[in-house]
């Protein structure tokens, strides 16, 4: 997801993942089995992250630093892709943890580059909510590839000046009614987004999860897709693009993320943003430790620590997410005041179920069938969308 | 007495370096080779290595969910791209940018180029020359953000032309400003070299012109143009691989619709990680370019750059 997404920086670490490669860096390419440590057992003194920018931010680490004597070196990531391949260089083992989101976890479990991670060794695990303690994007045969870290909603952005009345359904980003003025994300994901209104509009189609889809129902979704390219002004690749779409009138109705409405709002422009009757879908990130770990002690303390109530509470405002750790509601309207109700944790658990959270498509669907398509189709499918 | 035991007294590192030296001194040859390894062995090893390393990828495959590369030979990537329209389609607009920008560039250039070499007097040249390579001094990020801006809803361009009493131009995002963008961007690319050209012209050639009675239009076809061909080939090398090669202007500038080869390249290994299919696609520019500088070879443009 985020804010930053450095393209450049990412051609580089592409490129240099492009090398590793072809050179035939070989992983082994199922899941690691368990193997946990009994406790936690002293710091080895550093830890080194990939992270999101703005996961790893002074305010948190120093303490921890502190606290702990492990001494952090981050590396931040402009995309999921990076992450994945920053993981995998070098064998792996470069790095001991990585903040992923739902659209990479999996292919780094399936990829054996995370391990499974002991939960009990991590006390504030107890008091996440329900949803996130075994999510499916991080937990695989009951093993827990890493805790999950913190979430939000890919929701519908208006302008409330140009766009009356308020929209209910993400109708308003595939009818003609906005047409030139409609922006989307430039990822193949989108097709998830596409999928979820066809659940909806087009029950024939018989499609349950929007991140398992047949080679029929991923054609239903790119026809839709192409029908709604005249109507959009641009695919936007960053946040910021979005936000300068909406501040030049480029754009007045999108999916984006609640950090967009946050920033436009703050700076006067008239925009609101809802979750539309078909639901949204949206990203969870979970904190996932390398199977080659050099540094597994500061790790295990890393992930005890934020996954604490005051971390989480930072991180949430620092970013505009929510936390996965339900106790964390205090501390963030000790930060801001209301906080914890603008960023949907006093929400009742409806309001995460509607949210239908990123995760790697793969051939094989969840009933064990082998006929639904892969990430890399749906790569070429956003390609034939863009054209 | 000291002074002449001190010339042969050399300790056997000194002695090692004198000896090379005369070595060296009595065969050229050897030390040509010496000086020349280093940057040939990083020739070699980084950029045609590389180059190799990236064709010969383009003829595996990646497996579908671990991302790992297949080392088994196939045509399939070559073929996906022969059978797709959508590839197609981005190759053709890739090109076809490519080429109406160089066309834009050489019309712009000329008149410019011909300025500061014929006409303008050496103060007025230099002060061109300053403002024609100013934008270069700029982060190519910036021009580009700075033309959105331009070309945006609420921007410079729509404000003017509001001002003026006409109709919004709605050309923000669209394959449009991605063709003015580029024709800004790359021009004193195409100034430098046309200008080197005209200047060489020697200046009797117009005199002997004008002497046998031929008018301006006719000295600009039979003696200025065949003279500056050269010059114009080495720009639309810069100006053609430059927009061919770009990926960022595209993202930022370009609409529905826009992906260059660049961004397919790019969102195959950022993305997909699909290198394999990267490469593929990415020896279509490079085969274009092998054939256009061939091509430019034999019309001399090598000589004016």
């Amino acid at each position: 997801m985020k804010i930053i997404r450095n393209r450049i920086a990412t051609a580089v670490a592409g490129g240099v993942a492009a090398v590793w490669l072809t050179l035939g860096v070989v992983a082994a390419a199922a899941p690691v089995k368990a193997d946990y440590p009994a406790k936690v057992g002293k710091g080895e003194g550093q830890l080194n992250l990939v992270a999101w920018e703005g996961y790893a931010q002074d305010e948190w680490v120093k303490p921890f630093e502190k606290q702990t004597g492990c001494m952090v070196h981050r590396k931040y990531a402009g995309s999921s892709d990076e992450m994945v391949a920053l993981m995998r260089q070098g064998g792996g083992g470069e790095y001991d943890l990585v903040s992923a989101s739902g659209d990479a976890s999996l292919r780094l479990i399936y990829g054996g580059d995370v391990q499974p991670v002991n939960v009990k060794l991590i006390p504030a695990w107890q008091d996440f909510l329900p949803q996130l303690k075994s999510p499916p994007n991080n937990t695989v045969n009951g093993l827990h590839y890493g805790v999950s870290y913190e979430w939000g909603p890919n929701v519908l952005l208006y302008n409330t000046k140009k766009v009356s009345p308020k929209p209910t359904s993400w109708d308003a980003i595939y009818s003609d009614a906005h047409k030139g003025r409609i922006t989307v994300p430039d990822n193949p994901i989108q097709i998830a987004d596409a999928a979820l209104y066809l659940k909806a509009h087009k029950p024939n189609l018989g499609i349950k999860d929007p991140y398992e889809l047949t080679q029929k129902q991923l054609a239903a979704a790119v026809d839709l897709l192409q029908k709604q390219r005249p109507l959009i002004k641009k695919y936007w690749a960053q946040a910021s693009d979005e936000i300068e779409l909406f501040k030049n009138g480029d754009a007045v109705v999108g999916a984006a993320w609640p950090y967009m409405t946050n920033a436009l709002q703050k700076d006067g422009v008239p925009v609101a943003d809802t979750i539309p009757k078909e639901g949204a879908t949206g990203w969870s990130d979970t904190w996932m430790l390398s199977a080659h770990a050099k540094h597994p002690n500061c790790a295990y303390k890393w992930m005890q620590y934020v996954s604490t109530p005051k971390v989480q509470a930072e991180q949430a405002i620092y970013f505009g997410e929510t936390p996965a750790n339900k106790q964390a509601c205090s501390a963030m309207d000790k930060i801001q005041d209301g906080a914890c109700h603008k960023f949907h944790l006093d929400a009742p658990s409806s309001y995460f179920d509607q949210i239908y959270f990123w995760k790697t498509p793969r051939t094989q669907c969840a009933d064990g069938q082998r006929d639904c398509t892969s990430y890399r189709d749906w790569q070429r499918a956003w390609q034939r969308v863009k054209g | 007495m000291r002074r002449s035991t001190a010339a042969l007294d050399f300790n056997p590192a000194q002695r090692f370096l004198r000896a090379a030296s005369s070595v060296l001194w009595r065969r050229p040859r050897l030390a040509a080779t010496a000086l020349l390894a280093p940057p040939m062995l990083w020739f070699v090893l980084i950029y045609l290595a590389a180059l190799g390393i990236l064709f010969l990828s383009a003829f595996w495959t990646v497996d579908d969910f671990t991302g790992e590369i297949v080392h088994r030979w196939t045509l399939v990537n070559f073929e996906t791209l022969a059978t797709s329209e959508t590839y197609r389609a981005i190759a053709g607009r890739t090109l076809g940018i490519a080429a109406l920008v160089t066309l834009t560039d050489i019309v712009l250039a000329f008149p410019c180029a011909y300025f500061m070499a014929r006409i303008a007097g050496p103060r007025l040249r230099a002060t061109l020359f300053v403002v024609m390579l100013l934008p270069i001094w700029l982060s190519y990020i910036a021009r580009v953000y700075a033309w959105r801006l331009i070309l945006a809803h609420d921007g410079v361009l729509n404000w003017t032309l509001h001002a003026l009493g006409l109709p919004a131009a709605d050309i923000g995002y669209t394959n449009t400003a991605m063709w003015l963008v580029f024709s800004y961007i790359w021009l004193p690319f195409m100034i430098t070299p046309i200008y080197a050209a005209i200047e060489r012209v020697p200046g009797s050639l117009f005199e002997a012109s004008a002497d046998l009675g031929a008018k301006g239009l006719r000295t600009f076809t039979k003696v200025t143009l065949p003279l500056v061909v050269p010059g114009i080939i080495a720009g639309s090398i810069f100006t053609f691989s430059l927009t061919m090669g770009d990926y960022i202007t595209p993202i930022l500038i370009g609409g529905p619709g826009s992906s260059f080869i660049g961004n397919v390249v790019y969102s195959n290994v950022g993305i997909a990680n699909d290198i394999p299919f990267a490469a593929a696609f990415a020896t279509i520019p490079a085969v274009v370019m092998v054939l256009y500088l061939a091509a430019a070879r034999r019309l001399g443009a090598f000589e004016m750059m």
